[in-house]
């Protein structure tokens, strides 16, 4: 199991060394002719007003917060899926009862009006 | 027979010295993972060549045709001229996360490579987590694409980047559940045993039709959508909707750089095709695989060119969706649909019945959800058609090319 995870390692480092390469052999071979209009931010020629990091939409924060939860609930149920075969029926409805509850959560968020994008 | 087994099988009978063991293994999990990294950036030109054709012939085009046979090698040339091209960092960039952006993309592709199993045998690591690691790199390419868009102090970009969050978070949890399903069936998740899992005896001869696909095709559908929108494939490709961020997250990209999010793109949605392939079509089965071990790897990518044609010709044909209802569906539509999915299939799964009813039950279940993802679908389209040709109704005659009528009775 362990070498298996060295191959992961050895991957994890060529894939690390392959755009690096990529980029920095295109930045050697490419031109080099900056100027402070081609290092400017693009929008559609017209030159950028204020400041480009403000404040966003409590709704992608909403959406964040709501993954968190199931994403939480994922990973929980894999184990359970993985020991599936030894687990009594009971275990299972108790694993069953916890989604419910989780989707329970998920309606009321959907009666709050957290899902809705207007 | 595993590959790495035979190629330090191989190092020995070669000579090499018993004691320098864990060189031996270095040396063989290098070259191997080196063939599979070079391997899948040679895919992603051929890749990009499918597309362009694909989406040409659907546009009765002819696409690329000049260079090499049947345009083969316009890729190539493609990447040659990015290669060429200024590397172009804006001025007032966030430096660490506008340069980490394009590498970490392709690292969470390329990652995924690992786990893939392309026949008896062959797969670089047969991790016992490997669809949990699937899923951990699904995140990294998030993390790019947000890191570029806040990076490049563009506000386009930046809007992109809001979108990767609320789209790719959202499609995560539908996806994840429906890799769950085969998981509970298999009890593992190694993807070689998945695949293995997957046999259809005859007495003693392999079939290798026993696919998933065909056990549960509710959960196949969700993964579909959700791999779409996780690959930013039309109809979800709205954080990089031409028409409206101009190029999404990689607008302040140029040259090899933003060749690098381009190969990530497509190579993404290739894997998570063959993530499809192992997970729901079978991965290396078919019949005979057993007995002609060669017709493993054939049988993989031939099913996963497939899907990624399909993926293309969906490309192809729907129009992007906007970004509420894309949040919706995936909220209020994938995410109940495939937890009560689960939920139905764990207590089928135990109930003390025949098998053979245990399944037919869990197909009626998935069957159930297909209907319901079809009907929501179908009756929203009926509904859009409607309203949009109420919008484009000609209201006055002014300026439509009709003739004025005139009235009786002049």
């Amino acid at each position: 199991m362990l070498s298996q995870w060295g191959f992961v390692l050895i991957l994890s480092a060529i894939a690390v060394i392959i755009p690096v390469a990529a980029i920095v052999l295109g930045h050697f071979l490419g031109p080099r002719r900056p100027d402070p209009i081609k290092m400017d931010v693009y929008e559609s020629g017209v030159e950028t007003i204020g400041d480009t990091w403000v404040q966003f939409r409590a709704q992608y924060y909403l959406i964040g917060l709501i993954f968190l939860i199931f994403d939480v609930e994922v990973i929980f149920l894999f184990p359970i899926a993985v020991a599936y075969a030894q687990l009594s029926f009971f275990s299972i409805i108790a694993a069953v009862t916890f989604v419910l509850i989780l989707l329970l959560g998920l309606f009321l968020e959907w009666r709050k009006g957290a899902l809705e994008w207007t | 027979m595993n590959w790495s087994d035979a190629l330090i099988q191989l190092q020995y009978d070669l000579g090499a010295p018993r004691e320098l063991s864990w060189l031996v293994e270095g040396v063989t999990y290098f070259v191997g993972a080196f063939i599979l990294a070079n391997a899948a950036l040679v895919l992603a030109l051929l890749l990009i060549w499918i597309t362009r054709k694909v989406i040409s012939r659907i546009q009765d085009r002819i696409g690329p045709n000049r260079i090499g046979p049947y345009g083969l090698f316009q890729t190539v040339a493609d990447a040659l001229k990015l290669l060429s091209k200024e590397d172009i960092t804006p001025a007032s960039a966030d430096k660490i996360s506008y340069l980490l952006a394009p590498v970490l993309s392709v690292v969470g592709v390329l990652m995924a490579l690992a786990v893939i199993p392309f026949g008896p045998g062959l797969i670089g690591a047969d991790l016992n987590v490997a669809v949990l690691y699937l899923v951990a790199l699904g995140s990294l390419g998030i993390m790019a694409a947000l890191m570029a868009g806040w990076g490049s102090n563009n506000k386009y970009a930046l809007l992109a980047g809001f979108r990767v969050v609320a789209q790719l978070l959202s499609y995560e949890i539908p996806m994840v559940l429906a890799m769950l399903a085969p998981v509970l069936l298999v009890g593992s998740m190694s993807m070689q045993r998945i695949s293995e899992a997957q046999s259809l005896y005859l007495g003693p001869i392999n079939l290798g039709v026993g696919w998933f696909i065909f056990l549960l095709p509710g959960a196949f559908l969700i993964y579909l959508i959700a791999a779409l929108a996780e690959a930013e494939q039309t109809p979800f490709d709205l954080l990089e909707a031409e028409s409206e961020l101009i190029a999404g997250f990689h607008i302040e990209y140029s040259g090899m750089k933003f060749a690098m999010f381009f190969l990530a793109q497509f190579l993404n949605s290739f894997f998570l095709g063959a993530i499809a392939v192992v997970l729901f079509l079978g991965g290396w089965q078919g019949p005979f695989a057993g007995q002609i071990p060669l017709l493993g790897p054939i049988y993989f990518l031939a099913k996963t060119f497939l899907v990624y044609i399909v993926i293309q010709w969906i490309k192809g044909t729907f129009p992007r969706v906007r970004i509420d209802q894309m949040m919706q569906f995936a909220w209020k539509v994938l995410v109940p649909l495939a937890l009560a999915l689960i939920t139905a299939q764990m207590i089928i799964m135990k109930l003390p019945l025949p098998i053979w009813i245990n399944y037919a039950l869990l197909l009626a279940a998935n069957l159930v959800v297909v209907a319901a993802v079809l009907n929501i679908l179908g009756s929203y389209f009926e509904r859009e058609q409607v309203r949009s040709k109420r919008a484009f109704a000609p209201r006055s005659l002014i300026g439509t090319m009709q003739p004025v009528q005139s009235s009786s009775g002049d």
